[in-house]
């Protein structure tokens, strides 16, 4: 199988609100950034494919992907929306390289969260039309539910979860492309509003603009184009059920599912021992802990544990979330899956500044995609052939 | 000039198209999936992914439509993905399906394509009025039907078309329609009759347009060594091509799409297609207005720019014809639940290679056959080629 290297990255944000820029601008200064980060490319000539990964009603378009092109530079050119999360198009990009036909693929996702008026009416759509929806209620009670149900199964504590939100804005103020950074204590996280309990306001991500652009490229191509290639090694992805009555609630199936897909790919036969770092979904602060045991890289139930223990922070044994996740970057919706594996690449390269792990050389991306879904997307990235 | 793996069409299925059906997209994405499966012979177990294709979230009011959809389409537990190209939707999903399996990593991928139009309410017009830029058009109140006989005004000034030519298309697909059991609106008319339905935005009238519609479609991807065990009459996808143009459509000529000629190619290069007149035995191209089958003729190259309405006066185009177009009966007469209408053309080009279009069936042992959509803002082409 052939392989596939990201070789241009360019990101834009993440910022609360972008007032100056429209969803279009940051999309160019986005592109140009990855165009030039891949050795000046003419996305005119040089790209074969462009994937962009967007949902209508975050938008407030019907078809979204009208709008996308031009910014691009890929109009005339062979454009596609994946409805999702940015990962599922660096998934649809390997896939499209893979195939013998295309050599360079671009894939955006962005977020302008800041435009979105009634953002949680929209979660709320999300929710099935003749079950779940008609019940009412803030839709992020499910995850309070959940919250609650894995931490009656796991032991895991709330002080544990709250140590999560220290962690990862406490990275964030290293981030240059961090909205959140902020040196906070465990008391000040268990002291706010118990908004869907046991769910703090200070546990949840808050939604921020910003636009990742990646450039992809088949083995032979990469190597013409960049002396620091990031290699896929591997990616899964995979949706367990929309049906919030029949699904795992303390185990994040999807995530074991797609990490399993992923390591087979990647042959990893032991994450914690080969995976130097990880970037976790953490819209809420216990998901990190959650996916971490999905992810197999601790035992189920140790992940707040070894949290608490200080093992996943920037000098620990596994850093997890070193970019401040999405509690410290903050929530770039369909963007959320490339602000991980952006910062995986950044520290595979030795690009990430104040923030970067020392001897780095493989990282794994991983990503959901928010209350109420169960899907999620997991990439192996490593900087060695 | 394909990729590692050839990628074979080992099933299809298509339900009922009408206006309103009592299933809800879950189950109609069941019931195409489960068709689809059945005619492989394949269970779901042996799906290792799975890919959907539904139009915009407005018609269902569901956020993250392609969630709300995946246990219906079969994909509990699997790798999944929704790919939306606007109206290019339905022939696109089959194409992201194609790269799942050709790219080596999976072997098998179903593709299902959903609508549900009835439950956008009173009319599905309505979701179309976000499809426009926010600041510069949808002030102005526009509906799909203006743009479309601006389209239609242009096409027929530039080649000096009279409707009479145009409304064979109508009459010809509704009759095709009548050998088709999904068909929502098969019927025997007349030229007089589209000429004297109702003037929608002149020049569309009533019979120039295909009804919205519910109903869902699937095929089933293999590998070549799994189409090998499976059956033995594969049909292979042998070109993919797509293309968008610039989200500035007043900006472009739109008498012709330039873009479903960029696709065309991209697809034709793939499957080594150089006489696309000569070496296509069957073609379904996107029929949701009768001049648009004429218009995406000319962009697949089947025949010169204006020539198509010269071929369908001449019955060329009929299902006994030289090159038969929308033996199906397209989406002027099976209705157009948007994506599940595109995927329905390629199943129909799948049955007909296969010899297992019934009543339908063209003459003289189809070979090579394409299908085309087209989609968002008069802008996407997507188009498939099949080879038995």
């Amino acid at each position: 199988m052939s392989r596939v290297a990201i070789v241009g990255v360019g990101c834009v944000g993440f910022k609360p609100v972008t007032p100056e820029l429209s969803f279009k601008e940051l999309m160019f200064e986005a592109a140009v950034k990855a165009y030039e980060d891949a050795g000046g490319l003419n996305p005119r000539k040089d790209i074969d494919v462009f994937v962009t990964c967007a949902e209508d009603y975050l938008e407030g378009f019907s078809i979204f992907d009208e709008f996308v092109p031009d910014q691009l530079g890929a109009a005339m050119r062979p454009l596609f929306t994946v409805s999702g999360d940015g990962m599922l198009g660096l998934a649809t990009a390997c896939m499209l390289i893979k195939t013998g036909q295309f050599d360079t693929v671009v894939v955006e996702a962005h977020s302008k969260a800041s435009d979105i008026l009634t953002y949680i009416d929209i979660v709320q759509f999300g929710l099935d039309p003749v079950f779940n929806r008609p019940l009412g209620g803030h839709p992020y009670y499910v995850a309070g539910l959940e919250m609650t149900r894995y931490l009656y199964e796991t032991d895991t504590t709330e002080e544990q979860c709250a140590q999560v939100v220290v962690k990862n804005r406490g990275n964030a103020i290293f981030n240059p492309y961090a909205a959140y950074g902020a040196n906070i204590t465990i008391e000040q996280v268990m002291c706010s509003e118990r908004l869907f309990h046991p769910l703090k306001k200070l546990e949840i991500s808050t939604p921020a603009d910003g636009c990742i652009v990646m450039v992809l490229a088949s083995e032979e191509v990469a190597k013409k184009l960049t002396d620091r290639p990031v290699w896929v090694r591997g990616v899964g992805w995979c949706t367990e059920t929309p049906s919030l009555e029949t699904r795992d609630w303390t185990r994040a199936v999807y995530t074991r599912l797609a990490a399993e897909m992923a390591y087979r790919e990647a042959k990893i036969t032991n994450p914690w021992r080969d995976i130097d770092f990880a970037e976790i979904h953490d819209l809420f602060a216990y998901k990190e802990l959650q996916h971490m045991e999905a992810l197999k890289l601790c035992d189920y139930g140790e992940a707040g544990k070894l949290t608490e223990d200080g093992l996943t922070s920037l000098d620990g044994e596994l850093p997890v979330n070193p970019s401040g996740g999405l509690l410290g970057m903050g929530y770039g919706l369909e963007a959320s899956g490339l602000q991980k594996v952006l910062e995986v690449v950044l520290q595979l390269r030795g690009e990430a500044g104040a923030r970067q792990l020392d001897d780095v050389e493989v990282g794994l991306a991983h990503t959901w995609r928010g209350v109420p879904t169960a899907t999620g997307v997991v990439a192996i990235l490593s900087n060695v052939e | 000039m394909f990729g590692k793996k050839r990628v074979a069409i080992v099933g299809a299925g298509v339900t009922l198209f009408r206006r309103n059906l009592k299933e809800t997209g879950k189950e109609l994405a069941y019931h195409a999936a489960k068709m689809a499966l059945e005619q492989a012979g394949m269970e779901l177990r042996d799906i290792k992914s799975v890919v959907l294709g539904s139009a915009p979230d407005a018609f269902d009011g569901v956020h993250m439509k392609g969630e709300y959809l995946a246990d219906g389409a079969g994909a509990y537990h699997k790798p999944y993905m929704r790919v939306f190209v606007g109206g290019g939707t339905g022939v696109f999903a089959p194409l992201a399906g194609w790269w799942h399996v050709a790219s080596g990593q999976f072997d098998t991928c179903l593709v299902v394509c959903e609508e549900k139009m009835s439950s956008c309410f009173p009319h599905p017009q309505y979701a179309f009025t976000t499809i426009f830029d926010p600041i510069l058009e949808r002030p102005i109140g526009m509906n799909l039907i203006w743009i479309f006989a601006l389209e239609m005004h242009r096409y027929m000034h530039k080649h000096n078309i009279k409707k009479e030519d145009i409304a064979l298309v109508s009459v010809k697909n509704k009759r095709n329609a009548l050998d088709n059991p999904i068909a929502q609106l098969g019927a025997n008319i007349t030229v007089e009759d589209v000429l004297n339905s109702e003037i929608m935005a002149w020049p569309v009238q009533r019979l120039d347009v295909s009804p919205t519609s519910d109903g869902a479609a699937a095929v089933v991807l293999v590998s070549e060594d799994v189409a090998k065990e499976v059956t033995d009459n594969p049909v292979w996808i042998d070109g993919v091509g797509w293309c968008i143009d610039s989200t500035h459509w007043t900006n472009r000529d739109l008498y012709y799409p330039d873009y479903v000629e960029y696709a065309a190619r991209m697809a034709y290069k793939m499957a080594g297609i150089k006489n696309p007149p000569k070496e296509i035995d069957v073609a379904e191209p996107y029929d949701p207005f009768d001049y648009k089958e004429l218009h995406h003729m000319e962009g697949l190259l089947l025949c010169r720019k204006g020539e198509a309405p010269k071929l369908t006066r001449e019955g060329v185009t009929q299902r006994d014809g030289d090159l038969p177009i929308c033996p199906s009966g397209g989406l002027l007469g099976c209705g157009n639940p948007i994506a599940a209408a595109g995927l329905m053309k390629v199943c129909e080009i799948f049955w007909q290679l296969r010899g297992e279009a019934g009543k339908r069936q063209v003459p003289g042992d189809p070979r090579t056959g394409i299908a085309q959509a087209w989609g968002d803002l008069m802008q996407y082409g997507s188009v498939i080629v099949l080879r038995r």
